[in-house]
């Protein structure tokens, strides 16, 4: 019943392994985006304008609650009909770092609600510049509690990241794909991506809690 | 405008009976996802290590992998070890698995943050532990959870789009098959787009407040 082979294992390892290195750049890329696009969404829901705070709210609440595969398609489709072509790599890490874009506005957000109102008004009543404002109070305050949230998002981004597959992206989830449908194998291939990703999701997300106390403590802000 | 409409006059069936699919995956799913989340949020909080260490590396196995690789591996790998699972069912299978180990985190959490006050009140009244369970703590565990499952649910709503790489006849998979006969991609995936936020938006979201409502009413919290 059980018929795992070896030889056929190691023989395909060095492409899992190049095609993990493909997943880890798609993971790192997709989420540098989704950090700075991220920033956007959340300031802009915290603008004075109605119309822009509610419209990014709207966005913001559209990428969360529709499928990531779906927008991956989207993108990857409808770009060449406007006259845009993209490239499986750039229209995936669009489709991706948008998505994670909205989750990390969210965590973004709740951080500098956080930060105690008393805050804002002792930095205006001391005559801080905003940037002073900014990066002197409120962000090493604001920094603590998202650290969790943005960890998490980290992780959850490298998992989504085989749903890239379906465009072409050559990383994992593709390359076991192939793998299979060459050699009728799929036992191998697929429990080895099993794994790999398990070998890198759960110390990593180990060492981010690590590195929450860490950066608590550097910051004398306690949790 | 009218050429859309056109679109939709055309494709208009297709969509339906696709997003009919996937409201009976995401049923189907959200059945399980509640079944495993239960269970194995209570055997965390079991006193037996064998017990509580079967129930993290559940949760660890499916939260530490992907969905895609688990419907796949549920999919493809299984029939070769002798369990076969028609398409549909691998389907929601693998999507409330994952979304039940999720969520077995929340059932734990929740139980974990009832006041200390509430356990030992039912100590005192001598209360046996099914009783404390079923009256005292699990009651006030759901109020505390329903806010979070309300999220988990649409992300189970999501996942179940990844159905369709399996050929569940589900709403992306009619979206796929449409823009593959028409190359109207805008229109295809929009539409397919819109129906998940509609289902999100309008449904999921309203019921789960209207639930948990209900419940805050029924355990006198207004």
């Amino acid at each position: 019943m059980f018929d795992w082979k070896w030889d056929f294992a190691i023989e395909i390892l060095p492409r899992l392994m190049w095609a993990t290195l493909n997943t880890l750049m798609a993971a790192g890329f997709g989420y540098l985006i989704a950090l700075i696009v991220g920033l956007i969404f959340a300031l802009a829901q915290r603008t004075e304008i109605k119309p822009v705070t509610l419209l990014a709210r709207e966005i913001v609440e559209f990428i969360r609650s529709t499928p990531l595969v779906l927008q991956i398609f989207f993108i990857f489709y409808v770009g060449p009909q406007v006259g845009v072509r993209l490239s499986p790599w750039s229209s995936g890490m669009i489709a991706i770092g948008l998505h994670y874009a909205a989750y990390l506005s969210e965590v973004y957000r709740a951080g500098l609600d956080s930060v105690p109102k008393g805050q804002w008004e002792a930095c205006k009543a001391l005559n801080l510049s905003m940037p002073r404002t900014y990066f002197r109070v409120v962000v090493p305050q604001a920094l603590p509690p998202s650290l969790p949230g943005m960890g998490n998002y980290l992780v959850g981004i490298f998992k989504d990241t085989p749903m890239l597959s379906v465009i072409g992206v050559a990383e994992l989830m593709h390359t076991a794909n192939a793998l299979g449908s060459q050699s009728y194998r799929y036992l191998e291939p697929y429990t080895m991506v099993g794994i790999i990703f398990l070998v890198i999701s759960l110390p990593t997300a180990f060492g981010l809690r690590r590195l929450e106390a860490w950066v608590a403590r550097t910051l004398g802000v306690r949790k | 405008m009218e050429h859309y409409l056109d679109f939709l006059r055309t494709h208009g069936s297709r969509f339906i009976d696709g997003s009919i699919v996937t409201v009976q995956q995401t049923i189907l799913a959200a059945l399980l996802a509640i079944t495993v989340a239960a269970v194995f949020g209570l055997m965390r909080l079991s006193n037996n290590a064998l017990v509580r260490g079967t129930s993290v590396v559940y949760i660890e196995f499916f939260r530490g992998t992907s969905l895609l690789v688990q419907l796949y591996w549920i999919f493809f790998v299984l029939p070769l070890l002798g369990l076969t699972f028609e398409k549909f069912t691998a389907g929601f299978v693998a999507v409330g698995m994952n979304l039940g180990a999720y969520g077995a985190e929340l059932v734990r959490g929740s139980i974990q943050s009832v006041p200390r006050g509430q356990w030992e009140a039912s100590l005192a009244l001598n209360l046996s532990p099914y009783k404390r369970m079923r009256r005292i703590i699990l009651p006030q565990a759901l109020l505390i959870m329903l806010p979070p499952w309300g999220n988990l649910i649409i992300e189970l709503l999501k996942g179940t789009a990844l159905v369709s790489l399996i050929s569940v006849t589900d709403l992306m998979f009619e979206a796929k098959q449409i823009n593959g006969s028409t190359f109207l991609s805008a229109e295809s995936f929009g539409t397919a787009l819109i129906i998940y936020y509609l289902m999100a938006r309008l449904v999921v979201a309203p019921g789960m407040r209207a639930f948990e409502a209900f419940w805050a009413r029924k355990m006198g919290r207004v």
